[in-house]
């Protein structure tokens, strides 16, 4: 593993992050996605331009990644055994708008085992759990924003909210970047999917195009042969200003 | 035709779902031996500086009903002002207090508890001191891109009147909602989604 660590001579931005589009992201209210209509704010958010509390974060360093946090098909298995379902290996890099590596991010996964059903107890599909698959995992971007995990293909599954809605397929990724103010929480969907467009949570995305920039694409190259096709997938947080000709901060 | 720009658009927020847990806090919903223990589960050891503090938090939604299923992060200064980042500039920060925290709402009380300890004064854009804060960040199932408050403290009166951020908040009847009422050493902060005390939620 490399890049835990910025470059010796690199100092760390502090410059203020691009504004968030608002059109591009699901509003809070889509009463498509019924769970959405009582949980979504109603009045306007405040502007407020970010002062230190936004500008920086939390960065996490590889002393808390465990050998097998990056492979959902062992570290819940039994020794010797391993989750079932299409092997797959998920790999990317996180970028910022300005196209620039994310180096250090923290991303962490979550998914459904491949016959669609979690690992929770608030969860009642009749899809059998799998015991050896837990459906959580987690890595640490390289210098250069790059990241891959092995993992089970998950399984579409019924949720309740019409009398017959599905999710398609999907992981569920948390990142962190380098300020707080970038903190995302997405899902990833798979290229060729024919459910994705019919998923009430995917259609509060108003832009098709947003849509496609969460849809991995089948990568063929960075397939393992005999054991695990790939998905590409790339992460982009918010970029940020340059300092070079910005009022300084307090203290700096 | 002009040059393009060509940058990227952000990756789109999609709900955290249900089963956040899972991926964030696996061992809080009993899916134990993957990782040691949760992320963020603890922010202050024993040589932590600065006044211990309790913060109880609730979610709720426009039913008046706290949501057991949503996740909240917490980050803050520590007790000197000093935020645990390498984008602070300012000097170094306590290596004994993280300034983040990550807690899951109670699958039965709805309730969600962080210790940790009362954050110092941190510069606005300009200079002015803010008055202590906390920022805060929600998500949850029906939540589909996180939403981000701050906790004021509500025996730091003083400051919160001078507080520059505060005071760029055009309703001063919702201030209230950012301010979080004292007993013991504990801060009780309900975060209200909808509703005639819909919290402050700001656009960072």
């Amino acid at each position: 593993m490399t890049g835990q660590k910025l470059a010796p001579n690199s100092r760390p931005e502090t410059g203020a992050f691009f504004q968030r589009d608002r059109e591009w992201h699901p509003p809070a209210f889509t009463p498509g996605y019924k769970t959405s209509i009582l949980r979504s704010p109603r009045r306007p958010l405040v502007a407020l331009n970010n002062t230190l509390s936004e500008l920086t974060g939390p960065v996490f360093g590889h002393d808390i990644i465990g050998e097998l946090d990056n492979d959902l098909i062992y570290n819940f298995a039994a020794p010797g055994e391993a989750a079932i379902g299409p092997r797959i290996i998920v790999h990317g890099r996180v970028l910022d708008e300005r196209g620039i590596g994310v180096s250090g991010a923290l991303i962490e996964v979550w998914q459904a085992n491949a016959g669609g059903r979690y690992r929770h107890k608030n969860e009642g599909y009749l899809a059998p759990l799998d015991p050896n698959f837990g459906g959580g995992g987690r890595i640490i971007a390289t210098e250069d924003g790059s990241y891959s995990f092995r993992t089970v293909q998950p399984g579409p599954y019924p949720w309740p909210n019409g009398p017959n809605d599905w999710r398609p397929a999907h992981i569920h990724f948390s990142i962190f970047g380098h300020g707080f103010a970038q903190r995302l929480i997405t899902q990833m969907y798979f290229e060729g999917d024919p459910m994705i467009w019919k998923c009430p949570i995917v259609r509060t995305i108003p832009d098709h195009h947003a849509i496609e920039g969460l849809t991995a694409a089948l990568d063929m190259q960075a397939t393992i042969p005999m054991d695990a096709r790939a998905y590409k997938f790339d992460i982009v947080l918010r970029g940020r200003r340059s300092t070079l000709f910005e009022n300084r901060l307090e203290g700096n | 035709m002009a040059q393009t720009l060509e940058r990227l658009k952000e990756s789109a927020s999609q709900t955290a779902g249900p089963y956040v847990h899972i991926g964030l806090m696996p061992n809080f919903c009993g899916i134990g031996g993957v990782y040691a223990h949760d992320l963020g589960a603890t922010m202050v050891n024993e040589k932590t500086k600065g006044e211990r503090i309790r913060i109880k938090i609730r979610v709720i939604d426009g039913a008046d009903t706290p949501l057991k299923d949503a996740l909240v992060e917490i980050w803050q200064a520590d007790a000197a002002g000093l935020y645990n980042s390498p984008s602070e500039l300012r000097g170094s920060a306590d290596p004994n207090f993280s300034g983040w925290g990550r807690q899951a709402t109670d699958m039965t009380s709805g309730e969600c508890l962080f210790e940790t300890v009362k954050p110092g004064r941190v510069p606005f854009i300009d200079g002015r001191p803010m008055a202590p804060h906390i920022t805060a960040w929600i998500v949850a199932r029906g939540i589909n891109i996180g939403l981000h408050t701050r906790i004021y403290f509500g025996d730091e009166e003083k400051a919160n009147a001078q507080d520059p951020v505060l005071a760029r908040i055009e309703h001063r009847n919702r201030i209230g909602t950012l301010i979080a009422s004292r007993e013991g050493d504990t801060y009780a902060f309900d975060i209200r989604l909808q509703g005639d005390d819909e919290t402050v939620f700001f656009d960072i």
